[in-house]
């Protein structure tokens, strides 16, 4: 076995029921779980790889996420940060169905408005709104555009 | 239910629309009592005289009436109640509700949870549609707004009324001259917004280099609010004064408008030319104010 398959067997081990999230931009694994709203304190049992050598991205990330189907809407949040990840659905050490992520016109209570005079960033019953632009995201609210950085802006 | 909270929810025909209606208004030719038995709430959560009392006005003119939280300090917001909530309460006493409030995005915000029409009359540094209604209202009683060289002076980074001026401006293919002191630049958002609106965005260091060239000079004051000490305010706040001296050679028909209150960026001997509209603008307030309140409340 060559060094990279031995990397690559004790880093991707097969799991048994969930989603695997391949192909994330090298770096954002992180990032990508706090836009699942996985933390220390939530119950997932985990399994995080990164800079992971691939022959499409050069590097990449993997996570893996036992007994969980990842949501439509949860894996379209993905594209904000990693635009060529793809998901693969587990069933039985299976792979169930196979999906690309799609970045969504409009993000409800995912980013922080950076715009401290912004009404969202108050004790108002609202959740933060963007409107996903080529040129960044645009607060529905108080009009401020972030144009990059979003992962330092994840709630 | 139509709701009244940004220049950007606008197009061209809506702009044209409501300017014509208060054309109808100012010159007496609708029916009195409009808006008779209607009752409108004036929610102030921030300081200010001619947009209130200009809607005021205007509602007054159309037979309507107002009841008004006069300050923060007066109303449930010291309790801890939020804006959602006040806003939910009040949209069941009246017909409609204009608010102005410190934070931006609040008119949203509003809207969302009023049962009533809601017209933003000013959040934070955000929106002042009425304001940019006005502006474009005083400028076409004088000229086709149609491909107009118009002047942006004073604080373009947070004024809040030349954004939306410029904004709604960009419907019109008008070409835009933005003159601002170091720092208080046009927002690099906005600008680009502008561009892909198409329409010419030319800077100039002073507002000397520009001022033959325009049919519309609209200036803004500085907020001294937005400095950190005094010194610094007014070394910038002295980087321009419009004076009858700097008028000398401009377009016959050029207009000097003044969102207002001025802080001597104006000084008062140009009030005698007829250059200055800015007092005529105020006015225009209130049959667009009635214009607007029609619109959402007949």
């Amino acid at each position: 076995m060559s060094r990279k398959d031995t990397a690559h067997g004790l880093l991707v081990s097969p799991i048994r029921n969930g989603t695997v999230i391949d192909h994330i931009t090298a770096g954002e694994a992180l990032n990508v779980l706090r836009i699942l709203g996985i933390t220390g304190s939530t119950n997932e049992c985990l399994s995080i790889a990164t800079n992971v050598e691939s022959r499409r991205l050069g590097k990449k990330d993997i996570v893996k996420i036992e007994n969980r189907e990842l949501r439509k809407e949860e894996v379209d949040l993905i594209a904000l940060l990693a635009p060529q990840a793809r998901i693969n659905i587990i069933r039985e050490y299976g792979v169930v169905e196979k999906k690309g992520v799609e970045i969504p016109h409009v993000i409800k209570g995912v980013v922080r408005c950076p715009n401290p005079g912004c009404i969202t960033n108050t004790n108002e019953p609202v959740e933060s709104t963007f409107e996903v632009l080529d040129k960044g995201l645009h607060c529905l609210y108080c009009d401020w555009l972030i144009k990059d950085d979003i992962a330092n802006h994840i709630i | 239910m139509y709701h009244i909270i940004s220049i950007r929810d606008f197009e061209r025909e809506d702009l044209d629309y409501l300017l014509d209606r208060a054309e109808v208004f100012e010159t007496g030719r609708y029916p009195p009592g409009l808006l008779k038995d209607r009752l409108v709430a004036l929610l102030f959560f921030e300081p200010s005289t001619r947009t209130r009392m200009s809607f005021a006005a205007a509602l007054a003119r159309l037979g309507g009436q107002s009841i008004n939280v006069d300050s923060v300090e007066a109303s449930s917001i010291v309790k801890g109640e939020t804006l959602a909530d006040t806003i939910r309460v009040v949209s069941g006493y009246v017909d409609a509700i204009v608010l102005r409030h410190p934070k931006e995005g609040a008119a949203r915000l509003a809207a969302e949870f009023s049962s009533v029409p809601v017209i933003n009359a000013g959040d934070g540094a955000g929106q002042h549609p009425s304001q940019t209604l006005l502006d474009l209202y005083t400028i076409r009683k004088s000229m086709p707004l149609d491909g107009i060289d118009a002047g942006l002076l004073g604080d373009l980074r947070y004024g809040r009324t030349a954004h939306s001026l410029a904004l709604a401006l960009s419907l019109y293919g008008v070409t835009l001259h933005t003159i601002a002191p170091t720092g208080l630049e046009m927002p690099v958002n906005i600008a680009v917004e502008l561009r892909e609106r198409g329409v010419e965005v030319v800077e100039h260091a002073s507002v000397e280099e520009a001022i033959r060239e325009l049919d519309v000079l609209y200036v803004t004051r500085i907020q001294r609010e937005r400095f950190p000490d005094t010194a610094s305010y007014y070394n910038v706040a002295s980087s321009y004064r419009i004076t009858t001296q700097l008028l000398e050679g401009v377009r016959d028909h050029l207009m000097i408008l003044h969102p207002l209150p001025r802080a001597g960026e104006i000084d008062p001997a140009v009030d005698r030319t007829p250059y200055a509209r800015y007092f005529e603008q105020a006015r225009n307030g209130v049959p667009v104010r009635m214009a607007l309140l029609h619109e959402v409340m007949r």
